[in-house]
């Protein structure tokens, strides 16, 4: 009658399958990649460290100045790349799997525009702080989704129609971000535009120690929803012959997803391109089934860290961190749309 | 295996339609349907296309809600079981199921033991063997290792079917387990679960052959436009008479020189 049992239209990227012991090796890669960039960035700047000299301000109380540098002044920021990081890819990675579609990413879909109107709508209308702007941020991006999933909802979330919902609320969005700064006083407009390039300049201890709770919290939620998640790649029918409520999961998948990418937003800026790019390299790396979620976070993590490295080291006079993610993305999308054009003509 | 499986003590399962009234939207597809489906029965539901099979398969998976009328699992309504409750008792193989790219068999047939896990999902020694077990009983433990994606279409649908014990229910629901393989691999399927069926597991399936039907089922449910027009043993149901009433289809019925039972023979619609 309709399609015939096992067989599927491939949508996502063939990735070879590969075996459990080379995704644990993978893994562990990664970490330790990610890792030994940390380390590296830390002895960055205009008093340059050795790793060893790093790792030993670290970890000695008593080494004073070196420590205040390490901890105090490089420490916040080289957190916050990999939290947000994390949390970027995460959010990708769910709304891909969601969608089954590589473009299914929440840059794509309109959450981190609509994030973005937020913040605008708090630092123009209401005359908001950068705190307001944050909160601004998360409002938008759960109102975006909102408006989103309400276009998309037919009886489920089917995954298609919230991408092309997506792009089309994206470029509505994209008009009234420039409409709002447009008409705001010039030094208004100022700032938001600096903010709404995507920066890690202005990471304090507090921005860490906030949004690495948010974001472990976030985490281990959306490992609490990952294995129905992994179960519905197998279809509706039989995930819930699994016992999966589907309803529940794409719903619980869905607010996780916002509220990572809202919080990446309300503390970085919009920094595009890190949620699309990471879970697929990911899954590259590791050859695993499906997109897996802790691979995603790692190289997230690593992107935007290295990412923020370019921005600062290699640019003279440094750019904002979503600067090069985007010029980095443009890229890879270009690349994706290519591969995939090709496979269907 | 399907003995082998916990909670031996509880009543035979088996289900019981009231008056059961299933459809998407408004239209009802099937109406007043009422009927018993005994434990340890092989069941095959025949009919024309679009007469209700496969939809009534989905209201015994819990896959769609019934409008009126109840199905009960066991005398339990089945729409106040929790879902992995029912997915522990009740196992489904769906017409079209997609695997995840690059999935290996082993790592597909253990996604069969959710029901049975928690909320974190690690495997533990029990899920291995059950995995194992399944692989052994449809021949793909050679398999185990490789890509579903490099499979042919007859090893797939055993890979699929061993993701199915994996979940080691009591009741196997087949649709149209045979639609895409060729008679070979359709007899070798349709024996698998014929042995399930003996070792006590009860099977309803969908099925488009009517002398596979004949063969394999000891209970035949046939139905026209949402309602059962006859149902009991394949001797009773496959008669010339309701041949001609389920399908419109003129047809002799022989015996089938294998096993006695009867053998549909289409009538030639032009002389020769």
């Amino acid at each position: 009658m309709s399609a015939p049992a096992a067989t599927r239209r491939p949508r996502r990227a063939q990735v070879p399958g590969g075996s459990r012991a080379r995704r644990v090796v993978g893994l562990l890669v990664l970490l330790l990649a990610t890792a030994a960039l940390a380390v590296f960035a830390l002895g960055l700047g205009d008093y340059p460290l050795s790793p060893g000299e790093v790792i030993g301000a670290a970890l000695d109380p008593g080494a004073g100045f070196k420590r205040t540098i390490v901890l105090e002044w490089r420490l916040p920021r080289v957190a916050l790349a990999l939290l947000i990081g994390a949390a970027l890819a995460v959010s990708g990675a769910l709304f891909q799997s969601l969608t089954d579609n590589p473009l299914g990413s929440p840059d794509i879909i309109g959450f981190t525009s609509g994030s973005y109107t937020g913040a605008i709508l708090a630092l123009t209308v209401l005359g908001a702080g950068l705190d307001g702007a944050a909160l601004g941020a998360l409002l938008g991006g759960l109102a975006t989704a909102g408006v989103v999933l309400a276009l998309t909802y037919r009886r489920g979330i089917e995954g298609f129609r919230l991408i092309i919902v997506g792009i089309g609320v994206t470029a509505m969005l994209t008009a009234l971000n420039q409409w709002l700064l447009l008409r705001a006083q010039e030094e208004v407009a100022m700032s938001a535009s600096i903010w709404g390039a995507g920066s890690l300049a202005n990471s304090s201890r507090e921005a860490a120690l906030t949004a690495g709770v948010g974001v472990v919290v976030l985490l281990v939620l959306v490992a609490a929803v990952s294995a129905p998640l992994r179960q519905l790649e197998l279809g509706d029918d039989l995930a819930r012959s699994h016992g999966v409520r589907t309803g529940a999961v794409r719903i619980s998948v869905v607010l996780l997803g916002v509220a990572l990418v809202a919080l990446a937003v309300a503390t970085s800026g919009p920094i595009a391109f890190v949620a699309l790019t990471a879970p697929q390299i990911a899954a590259r790396l590791l050859r695993s089934p499906g997109l897996p979620l802790t691979g995603s976070a790692l190289t997230g993590a690593f992107l935007l860290l290295g990412a923020d490295l370019l921005a600062q080291h290699a640019v003279p006079g440094g750019v904002p961190v979503g600067t090069v993610t985007t010029v980095l993305g443009g890229v890879y999308l270009v690349t994706l749309l290519i591969r995939e054009a090709r496979k269907t003509w | 295996m399907v003995n082998e499986m916990r909670g031996t003590t509880t009543a035979p399962a088996h289900y019981t339609l009231e008056d059961l009234r299933l459809g998407y939207g408004e239209r009802p597809v099937i109406e007043g349907l009422s009927t018993q489906i005994p434990a340890g029965s092989f069941t095959a539901v025949i009919g024309a296309n679009g007469c209700g099979k496969s939809t009534l398969l989905r209201g015994l998976a819990r896959l769609l809600k019934p409008s009126a009328g109840r199905v009960l699992l066991d005398g339990e309504p089945l729409e106040e079981m929790a879902p992995k409750q029912v997915a522990r008792r009740v196992g489904l193989l769906p017409q079209s199921a997609s695997a995840p790219d690059g999935i290996a068999v082993r790592e597909l047939v253990g996604r069969g033991r959710f029901p049975h896990q928690n909320a974190w999902h690690m495997n533990s020694r029990e899920d291995e063997e059950a995995i194992e077990a399944a692989l052994r009983r449809t021949s793909t433990l050679e398999l185990a290792g490789r890509r579903v994606s490099e499979l042919s279409g007859g090893q797939r649908q055993r890979v699929w079917a061993a993701m199915l014990l994996a979940q080691q229910t009591r009741i196997l629901l087949l649709d149209e387990p045979t639609t895409f393989l060729d008679m070979a691999h359709q007899i070798d399927f349709l024996d698998l679960f014929a042995e399930l069926n003996a070792a006590g597991a009860t099977v309803v399936a969908v099925l488009h052959d009517l002398n596979q039907a004949a063969r394999y089922a000891d209970r035949l449910i046939a139905l026209r436009e949402g309602t059962i027009v006859a149902e009991g043993s394949p001797r009773e149901v496959i008669t010339p008479e309701n041949l001609r009433e389920i399908f419109g289809l003129r047809a002799v019925v022989v015996e089938d020189p294998e096993t006695g039972g009867p053998l549909v023979v289409p009538a030639a619609s032009r002389p020769r």
